[in-house]
């Protein structure tokens, strides 16, 4: 580092050369906030995102399926932590980012506002959200805020078979009879869309996106992303002999990509803004379980205070 | 401890069980962890805090993989092909072997912390003995969980003195569980035919020789936590034969709903 | 953005208090991975007390046998070097003679 650097010289340095901010560095405010609002609504979605696929648990149609579920849901839990904990080395408590999802100035994945009706929604869930969120969280791995790029590693690394036991779901139904296979194509055509609109608004909608790709945050383009995606599932539905439910979907020989349609971006926005169709119970489940737990918490606070005392 | 009054299966019911000894005696403590392991699961997405979401789930798959183990086996041994899921999706209430303790509802986080001090004392004492049984399987079965339920043991009673000991709302509803679930505490250490067979073949333990040590455990955690060990004279007994309370029912509806629903198809 | 949700018209930029008074300390974690290697960094976690912080870490960062050792320590007992000394501190220390690269062995002497 140069004599005499200002720390935001020093900040755009470490940006320009690909190496990581770490918390105690000075960093702008703008980069601070964009990171806490991100993180924070990144660890919010693993946490509601717990809701859709624990409402199978209890009726997983065998020991095994319930086994590997309560795993992933676990998992999804142990991943809210370690992004709450990357957003709290930049000064803000858990507490109070969850006070902000309850009361619902923070938000989360929209895709985790639908529900899960069949077995097979747990496979499309594996399949295409997770399928979604690992296009995504691989890019997020080359952060450039070090706490959030090393969380991300750890979730990667940990979700390397939650797409897998969606798709070994899916398989299984479309190996099955063909009600199982009905079922797998009603749950690709419920959430094929809500999957695509994972990836956000168009890139030439998306104000928001080139601050954060200048500031390294964010490393590729919504629309790219939602094009990898889409050339790397629709194979994978025709090995499943499934018809995505899109009819302009098709191979672009020149792009080399596959072409598809328009997304209703109606819909997309009404359940951004909490009108989507599980979007009340989602919030109502979390925050009733947080209030059901506020005794225990006081509790074992309580516990530790008085223990303290007696060993001072 | 006084007087008690047991109240288990009227007079003429018939058990809905059958099979041989050690079918039945692998298949019982298949059953408690299976039933226990759906309890847990309930809480998934429900506990107080985030940390606690996450060891609940650990606490819920250890005994889904003791459940699986033991049933597996279990299938083994009843030797008409039945696999864990035939004998976890198909079975009735009448069919189901587990102690009652297991069944009983989540309710409050002081209800399954109690639940679970009370289950993880005893299999602590039950997997210990049973991990030098004759039967290797049931050996190694044992010697695993055993690890485990000295996790488990630590976790429940680690609970029970926070909340015991913590605030006078948690100190109240700690003794509330533990009084209401008093009465499910004798079943656990009842011999019966089974029981007996299985302990005098050497494969089994006669669980009347696990109730001295299990007190043992629990006493010194409710004497820390400050809580008092009830007096209630009322115990209810019938889960190891399928006389169950009416609880189970529910969670087996739920549990076996997709394999009811679709008989016969892979997953 | 996968995780990310997109801006509304009607969002409100907030400004975070850093204060947490309402929750349970945050305890940073460090995980022995295996026999002969240091205990490492692996997070962060909230827990009311040591023991419930110590059972919690394993629950949370050895979900996948990752560990044979813990240690917890509370993130406010940390004490850490001041990054705006980072120039003081450390690269001040740089010493090129204490690198084995430093000095030149002639060829014929061989590995050394």
């Amino acid at each position: 580092m140069g004599i005499g650097m200002t720390g935001q010289e020093r900040f755009e340095q470490l940006i320009a050369s690909d190496e990581k901010v770490e918390p105690t560095d000075w960093m702008p405010e703008g980069y601070r906030k964009t990171l806490i609002r991100q993180i924070a609504q990144h660890a919010h979605s693993e946490i509601i995102g717990m809701q859709p696929e624990g409402n199978w648990i209890t009726r997983a149609p065998t020991l095994r399926r319930k086994a590997i579920l309560m795993a992933k849901v676990q998992d999804e839990a142990g991943h809210g932590l370690y992004l709450y904990s990357a957003a709290e080395t930049l000064g803000v408590g858990r507490d109070e980012l969850v006070e902000h999802l309850h009361s619902g100035r923070h938000k989360y994945s929209s895709i985790f506002n639908y529900p899960t009706l069949t077995w097979a929604d747990i496979g499309a869930i594996g399949w295409l959200v997770d399928g979604a969120a690992i296009t995504n969280q691989v890019m997020l791995t080359r952060c450039s805020y070090g706490p959030y790029a090393r969380a991300m590693v750890r979730i990667c690394r940990e979700e390397s078979f939650h797409q897998r036991q969606g798709f070994e779901i899916m398989l299984t139904l479309c190996r099955g009879t063909p009600e199982q296979k009905q079922m797998a194509q009603d749950a690709l055509n419920r959430w094929w869309w809500p999957a695509l609109m994972m990836f956000g608004p168009h890139d030439t909608d998306s104000t928001h996106t080139q601050q954060s790709m200048a500031w390294k945050i964010k490393r590729v383009s919504n629309d790219d992303l939602r094009q990898q995606f889409v050339d790397m599932t629709v194979p994978q539905a025709e090995y499943l002999g499934l018809t995505i439910p899109d009819p302009e979907l098709k191979w672009n020989p020149e792009r080399g990509h596959y072409d598809f349609g328009e997304i209703d971006w109606d819909e997309f926005w009404r359940v951004v803004k909490g009108f989507g169709p599980e979007s009340r119970d989602r919030l109502a489940h979390k925050v009733r379980a947080w209030e059901e737990g506020a005794w225990v918490r006081e509790a074992a606070a309580a516990y530790a205070a008085k223990h303290r005392k007696e060993a001072a | 401890m006084g007087e008690m009054v047991v109240s288990g299966p009227p007079q003429g019911a018939l058990p809905g069980i059958d099979g041989e000894t050690r079918f039945l005696y692998v298949l019982r403590h298949g059953d408690d962890n299976l039933v226990l392991a759906q309890r847990l699961g309930e809480w998934i997405s429900r506990a107080p805090e985030l940390e606690e979401d996450i060891a609940l789930a650990n606490i819920a798959l250890d005994h889904l993989g003791q459940a699986r183990a033991l049933l597996t086996y279990a299938g083994e041994l009843e030797g008409r092909g039945r696999s864990e899921d035939d004998l976890a999706m198909t079975r009735t209430e009448r069919q189901f072997t587990n102690l009652l303790l297991c069944e009983q509802p989540n309710e409050d986080f002081a209800h399954t912390m109690a639940r679970q001090l009370f289950i993880d004392a005893y299999q602590l004492e039950l997997w210990e003995r049973l991990a030098s049984s004759n039967d290797p399987t049931l050996a190694g079965i044992a010697a695993k969980a055993w690890k485990e339920a000295r996790y488990h043991f630590r976790h429940s009673s680690t609970w029970v003195i926070r909340l015991g000991d913590g605030t006078e709302e948690s100190h109240h509803r700690m003794q509330r569980a533990i009084d209401e679930l008093w009465r499910f505490t004798t079943e656990p250490f009842m011999a019966d035919d089974v029981d007996r067979a299985a302990a005098g073949e050497g494969y089994g333990v006669d669980p009347s020789e696990l109730e001295e040590p299990w007190l043992a455990r629990v006493t010194p955690v409710l004497q820390e936590a400050g809580l008092v060990i009830p007096t209630d004279p009322y115990r209810r007994v019938g889960g190891r034969q399928g006389f169950h309370t009416e609880h189970l029912g529910h969670l087996l509806a739920e549990m076996q709903w997709m394999a009811r629903t679709y008989p016969g198809l892979e997953w | 953005m996968t995780y990310e949700v997109p801006r509304t018209a009607d969002e409100k930029d907030l400004d975070y208090r850093q204060d947490g008074r309402s929750q349970w300390p945050m305890w940073e974690v460090f995980v022995r991975q295996k026999r002969g290697l240091s205990h490492v960094h692996a997070g962060s976690l909230h827990a009311p007390d040591a023991d419930t912080a110590l059972q919690m870490a394993r629950d949370v960062y050895t979900r996948r046998v990752e560990g044979i050792s813990i240690w917890v320590v509370r993130s406010d007992q940390v004490v850490a070097s001041d990054p705006d000394e980072a120039d003081a501190f450390f690269e001040a220390a740089a010493k090129p003679y204490r690198q084995a690269t430093y000095y030149r062995i002639p060829d014929e002497v061989g590995q050394m």
